[in-house]
């Protein structure tokens, strides 16, 4: 038998090239959106004009990141249906962005949840307990996606690290800095076509394998590597934790700041929720495609080869891609890979300017009295000045293990985000206390938890035990936020604030004087 | 500008219970799926298509399935009926005022 031979890992001719069509044809598109980027509606919002199916095509872009394609595909073809398990916990959370928050945010908020947090509240203090919730979660998930960029960069292209990770991060900040909301869109847009069409081709090309017969597929995978791949294994094991995660993703998908700001980008309601059915089914059909690539690597790449190149399985879709189509299809998807990385990074950097611009400076620092001009211009500082941390973070990251890192932000959007978001929709008499005491509370029970549960004391701090048995805390610190929230408004209500709901509560499900 | 406000809460109420509604459905699903998994893992594990499939691989796939229908049911609700109850109590508002 012929020894495996790979060009992963070595610069590629045709994935430069189509690396340098994707730079320059966004980079035009960022030149056009920066002549319509002047007002802040424009910045933040692409001036309300992308269409539903558009923001769909946006929204499952900015939640498909290279690490759920590579990581998803990577953990298929090692575990088999484990990795189908950890698919579909990350899709549950989008029908209930659907049935709780997607219309409301619309109908009340302008550019961030907050807006909507502090429609009938004091200002001052629940913009800064929600930009901290949003910041936190921002920063945690841009960590994550820049040293895992850095590391996936370095093993497609034998790029080192410090040169992956300082290049996406100049062409994001170019991305948002000029081209705003708009740029960052279509920049989603485009990726998100590149990666479920490369995604579809790659399946195409293993079922055209198995004579288009899932079966077989599943036959051969059990012949080679026993029951085992069709069965769960080790991911579910205690309920409570189970039960905890589970949590996490449902409900902090609903805390994503740079997901709930994209509700922004269409005119009304009625896209709003339209935006939520399509990328509920493009992500959907992303996780299927994922795990019938992860089976088809398992199959035609073999899991030894596969582990050969990088442990955690990171390579399985791309050595597919070769196997399936050779040299030119691996530099194409490794191409879409990056592009996935760079739209996503954009994606986050965006929504965290916008909190520090529109939340923190214009509504606590100016209380509210700001020009649109002055708006954009510290929006566009901060957007360099979170690209620059992105950057250095990641760099200070390097080799370290960041995988917490995901899950805390899950965790901090499920605690700190989405209690008091749910609470000031529905809840008569949530008060400024009361809400800011929730923000503060899920904040803090999120990030205490998961320092002392066993992903970050045991794996990165490498003590014995954990003193918190749970990998993640939501089902805690989420009811801990809820009960806070209850709390705070009863010991401290405001009166104003309950009188104002019949208002809301027409803004919210009329729609009038939306903006 | 005159609210009717029995037509406003009997909308309100309508909409929380079908949006309470399919938020429950989709958490008995997925959790149903994470119960079996961590209480009773054998349940699913009979095979279908011939031996070469275990019954987890087709439940597994009707959770994602499940999750964008319940999404799908909900559009088609409200662009029908919610719209049309919106649209008539704007109309409403309009015609008094």
């Amino acid at each position: 038998m012929n020894e495996f031979t790979s060009t992963i890992g070595q610069p590629n001719l045709v994935s430069i090239i189509f690396f340098f069509v994707f730079i320059v044809a966004t980079l035009y598109i960022t030149y056009l959106a920066a002549l319509r980027s002047r007002t802040a509606a424009q910045y933040y919002t692409a001036g309300r004009s992308v269409t539903g199916w558009q923001n769909g095509l946006a929204l499952a872009g900015d939640y498909m990141s290279a690490a759920s394609f590579l990581g998803i595909a990577g953990l298929v073809s090692l575990k088999g249906y484990d990795g189908l398990i950890y698919s579909i916990g990350f899709l549950v959370g989008w029908p209930i962005i659907m049935f709780l928050i997607a219309e409301p945010l619309r109908n009340l908020g302008k550019f961030t949840f907050a807006d909507v947090v502090a429609y009938r509240l004091r200002q001052k203090p629940i913009r800064i307990a929600a930009s901290i919730g949003s910041l936190m979660t921002v920063c945690f998930y841009l960590i994550a996606q820049m040293v895992g960029s850095g590391s996936l960069i370095t093993l497609m292209f034998g790029l080192p690290y410090e040169v992956a990770v300082v290049s996406v991060g100049v062409v994001m900040i170019a991305y948002v800095l000029f081209g705003g909301m708009l740029a960052t869109t279509w920049v989603q847009i485009i990726k998100a076509c590149l990666l479920l069409g490369g995604a579809t081709v790659i399946v195409f090309l293993v079922l055209l394998h198995f004579g288009f017969d899932v079966a077989a597929m599943f036959g051969q995978a059990t012949a080679k590597y026993g029951e085992k791949v069709l069965l769960p294994g080790g991911l579910v094991s205690n309920p409570w934790d189970a039960v905890s995660l589970g949590l996490a993703l449902m409900f902090g998908t609903a805390g994503l700041p740079h997901i709930l700001m994209r509700f922004y980008t269409v005119p009304d309601a009625k896209e709003a929720r339209k935006s939520v059915f399509y990328a509920t089914g493009l992500i959907a059909y992303f996780y299927i495609l994922t795990f019938t690539i992860g089976f088809g690597a398992m199959i035609m790449v073999g899991q030894d080869i596969i582990t050969k190149f990088d442990k955690g399985g990171n390579m399985a879709a791309l050595l597919l891609a070769e196997v399936t189509g050779g040299t030119v299809f691996l530099g194409f998807i490794a191409a879409v890979a990056f592009a996935t990385i760079l739209a996503v990074v954009a994606g986050l950097t965006l929504a965290g300017a916008t909190t520090l611009s529109h939340d923190l400076y214009v509504n606590v620092l100016r209380s509210g009295k700001s020009s649109e001009e002055d708006e954009v211009r510290v929006a566009k500082r901060a957007t360099l000045g979170l690209g620059v941390v992105a950057i250095v973070l990641g760099i200070a990251f390097k080799g370290q293990n960041v995988a917490f890192m995901v899950g805390l932000a899950f965790a901090i959007a499920a605690s700190a985000n989405f209690p008091a978001l749910l609470l000031s929709i529905l809840w008569r008499n949530l008060s400024t206390f009361g809400a800011t005491l929730s923000i503060a509370t899920g904040t803090t029970l999120a990030v205490v938890l998961i320092v002392l549960s066993p992903t970050v004391w045991v794996s990165v701090l490498n003590n014995p035990a954990a003193v918190f048995p749970w990998k993640n805390p939501a089902l805690i610190s989420m009811t801990g936020a809820f009960l806070a929230g209850w709390l705070g408004s009863v010991l401290k209500p405001d009166p104003g604030a309950s009188e104002a709901y019949e208002n809301q509560k027409i803004r919210n499900y009329l729609g009038v004087g939306a903006e | 500008m005159a609210l009717d406000k029995d037509k406003f809460d009997a909308l309100v109420r309508r909409r929380w219970k079908v949006s309470l509604s399919l938020t429950a459905i989709m958490l008995v699903i997925y959790y149903g799926f994470v119960l079996i998994l961590a209480f009773d893992k054998e349940l699913l594990s009979g095979r279908v298509a011939g031996g070469t499939m275990t019954l987890w691989i087709p439940v597994g796939l009707g959770v994602i399935l499940a999750a964008w229908a319940l999404t799908g049911i909900y559009v088609a609700w409200a662009n029908s009926t919610y719209d049309r109850l919106v649209k008539d109590i704007k109309e409403g508002m309009r015609g008094e005022s």
